[in-house]
C-alpha cells in the first residue's frame, strides 16, 4: 500500500522527539481519526533551526511528520508556512488517496507551530483557513488522550 | 499470524479441486452422462459440508461465500415471514455481512434490536429472552468473533429462541474446524460458513436452512440448489469446501490443541514483556488461535507496517487502517476507548505456524512497540526509552 520511500520514512523516521527549549509547539488532533501530530521548533530570528516531532497515528501520518520537519528546517518562517501538504506528498513520493488528509495534518502542524512562535513574540498569528481528517484544525489535545 | 482473515488453501483440497476444472467440466444440471461426475462431485460435498454440522445433505445450500449466506438468512427469513413480524434480534459484535443487512432492512421497515455484550465480548441468552417480542423472527448471534475470538453461548441462545418460537441463525464461518457443532444439540435454525477460512478456496460458502424453515430466495434465476439458489454451480469450488470442511472437522480437539498451546505462550510472552497492554476477548471462551492486544500510546496500521517489515503479517481494529473514521465496533462494543481500540493488534494462528513464528513475533513485537511508543506523543516519560540524538 506504500511505496517503498514512505516505507522507508517509517522505518527510519527522522527528528523524533521534543526540544526541550523549543521556541514553539504545534499540535493538532483530529478527533475523527484519533491522530495527534506535535512539532517542536527552535526559531532564530527568522529561521528555523531545529525541527521535531511526535506523532500519534498511521504510517503515512509518521512518514508525513518525519519529512515535513526535514523540509521545514533551515527555512524561514513565511517559507515553512508555504509548504503545504501537497509538498509533504510530493516529498515522500506518493500517498494512497486515503491518506492523503494525514499529509494535511503535517502542514496544519507546521502553522500551528509557528502561529505559536509568533504569539509568543507578540505578534498576531497567521490566518488559518485549513482542514485536517474531519476538516477542522484544532489546537488542544487529541480525542482520546487518556 | 492472519488466519482470521484467510487461510492457504491446503495442498490436499487443490488436488481434489483440479479434475474439476477440466476433466469433469459438465454442468451439474445436464441431462447426459458427461455432467455425472460434477452433479457427483457436488452432492459428495453437500454431505461432507451436512456430516461436518450434523446436519441432513438436503439441508446445506452452497453460495458464493459467507456474506452471501449471512445477507440470505437474513433478508431470506425477514422477507418470508414479514406477516408474523418484523423485529429482528442481533448482537452489536456481529459481522459486516450481518450489521450491513440488518441496517439495510431497518430500510425496508423492519426493526433490529442491537444486543450489548460484556467486556469479554459475550451476549447474554437473558438479554435476547428480555428483547424478545411477539413480532420477533429472528435472532442472529455469531457462533465465534473474527476480532477477539469470543464464542458465544450459542446453544442457549438456540434455546432461547426456540423457547420463543421465533428463528435462530449463527455466522459461523470463524468456527468452522474450532468449534465442534452440532445444529440440533445447539437449535441452529440457520447457520453460514465460508470456505476460504478453513483452507479452502475463496467465493465459497454454504447456509444450512433447517427442514421447514421458511427462508425466501435472494437469487433469482435457474433451478439450482433445488430451486433456492440459482446459478451455474461453482463446481471446483464446492468440491474444494466439501474436501477442506471435512480435513477441518476431522480433529477439532487435537487442532485446538496443538493452536491454543502456541496461542497462550503468545499471548504470555507479549503480555510479559509489553507494559501498558492488555489482552481482548473471553480467557477461555474464545477461538484457540486468536489474540486480540491493545497497546496504549500507540496506532495499530504503524504497529502494522512495522511488523510487516519484519514479516509478520496481522490485522487491526485500528480506523486508521480501514480508511473509515470509526475504530472497530467490535473492540468499542466490549468497552474499550478511542485510543485503545486503535492500537489494537490481531493475531489470528494456523496450519502453516510454529513455535518458531512465536519466537519471532516474541522477539520483534517488544521493539515495535517500543519504537512506536518512542515516537509517540501519548507516552509518559517513564514508558519511554532515553532519547538518542
Ligand atoms: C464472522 C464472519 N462472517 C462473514 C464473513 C464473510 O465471509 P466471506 O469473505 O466468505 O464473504 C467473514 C469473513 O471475513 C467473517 O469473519
Ligand atoms: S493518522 Fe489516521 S489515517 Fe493517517
Amino acid at each position: 500500500m506504500y511505496t517503498e520511500k514512505v516505507m522507508e520514512e517509517i522505518t527510519n523516521p527522522q527528528n523524533v522527539g521534543e526540544i526541550a527549549d523549543a521556541d514553539a509547539v504545534g499540535e493538532v488532533g483530529s478527533p475523527a481519526c484519533g491522530d495527534i501530530m506535535r512539532i517542536y521548533l527552535k526559531v532564530e530570528g527568522d529561521r528555523i533551526t531545529d525541527a521535531r516531532f511526535r506523532t500519534f497515528g498511521c504510517g503515512a501520518a509518521i512518514a508525513s511528520s518525519s519529512m515535513a520537519t526535514r523540509m521545514i528546517r533551515g527555512m524561514s518562517l513565511a517559507e515553512a508556512w508555504a509548504v503545504s501538504n501537497a509538498d509533504v506528498v510530493e516529498a515522500l513520493g506518493a500517498l494512497p488517496l486515503a491518506k492523503v488528509h494525514c499529509s494535511v495534518l503535517a502542514r496544519d502542524a507546521i502553522r500551528a507551530a509557528i502561529n505559536d512562535c509568533r504569539t509568543r513574540r507578540g505578534l498576531e498569528p497567521w490566518e488559518v483557513r485549513s482542514s485536517g481528517c474531519d476538516g477542522e484544525t484544532g489546537h488542544g489535545p487529541g480525542p482520546e488522550n487518556g | 499470524m492472519d488466519h482470521a482473515a484467510t487461510t492457504f488453501m491446503k495442498p490436499e483440497v487443490l488436488a481434489a479441486m483440479a479434475p474439476y476444472f477440466s476433466r469433469y467440466f459438465g454442468n451439474p444440471s445436464s441431462f447426459y452422462r458427461f455432467a455425472r461426475e460434477s452433479r457427483k462431485g457436488v452432492e459428495e460435498a453437500r454431505g461432507a459440508v451436512g456430516a461436518a454440522l450434523g446436519a441432513s445433505t438436503d439441508e446445506i445450500f452452497f453460495t458464493a461465500g459467507g456474506s452471501e449466506a449471512d445477507n440470505w438468512a437474513i433478508k431470506g427469513v425477514a422477507l418470508a415471514n414479514r406477516e408474523r413480524g418484523d423485529h429482528i434480534i442481533t448482537s452489536a459484535i456481529e459481522h459486516h455481512a450481518v450489521l450491513h443487512t440488518c441496517e439495510w432492512l431497518e430500510k425496508q421497515g423492519f426493526s433490529v434490536t442491537y444486543l450489548p455484550v460484556d467486556e469479554f465480548g459475550r451476549v447474554d441468552p437473558g438479554d435476547v429472552e428480555d428483547a424478545i417480542t411477539d413480532k420477533t423472527i429472528l435472532v442472529s448471534v455469531m457462533m465465534a468473533n473474527n476480532e477477539i475470538g469470543t464464542v458465544q453461548p450459542v446453544a442457549e441462545i438456540g434455546k432461547v429462541a426456540h423457547d420463543h418460537g421465533v428463528l435462530f441463525h449463527t455466522d459461523a464461518v470463524q468456527a468452522i474446524g474450532a468449534v465442534p457443532i452440532d445444529v440440533d444439540a445447539m437449535g441452529i435454525d440457520l447457520l453460514s460458513l465460508s470456505g476460504h477460512k478453513f483452507y479452502g478456496p475463496k467465493g465459497t460458502g454454504a447456509l444450512y436452512i433447517r427442514r421447514g424453515t421458511r427462508v425466501e430466495n435472494l437469487v433469482h434465476g435457474g433451478g439450482q440448489e433445488r430451486g433456492r439458489r440459482a446459478g451455474t454451480e461453482n463446481v471446483p469450488g464446492i468440491v474444494g469446501l466439501g474436501r477442506a470442511i471435512a480435513l477441518a472437522t476431522a480433529d477439532i480437539e487435537g487442532h485446538n490443541r496443538r493452536i491454543a498451546g502456541m496461542r497462550d505462550r503468545l499471548v504470555r510472552g507479549v503480555l510479559d514483556a509489553i507494559p501498558d497492554a492488555r489482552a481482548n476477548g473471553h480467557p477461555t471462551e474464545r477461538l484457540a488461535n486468536n489474540a486480540n492486544f491493545s497497546f496504549r500510546y500507540v496506532e495499530g496500521e504503524s504497529i502494522l507496517l512495522l511488523l510487516d517489515a519484519r514479516g509478520i503479517c496481522a490485522s487491526t481494529g485500528s480506523a486508521c487502517s480501514s480508511g473509515s473514521s470509526e475504530p472497530s465496533h467490535v473492540l468499542l462494543a466490549i468497552g474499550l476507548s478511542h485510543e485503545e481500540a486503535h492500537g489494537s493488534l490481531r493475531l489470528t494462528l494456523g496450519d502453516a505456524n510454529t513455535e518458531e513464528d512465536v519466537d519471532h513475533l516474541l522477539e520483534v513485537l517488544p521493539d515495535v512497540i517500543g519504537r512506536l511508543r518512542q515516537i509517540s506523543p501519548l507516552t509518559p516519560i517513564s514508558a519511554r526509552m532515553p532519547e538518542a540524538d
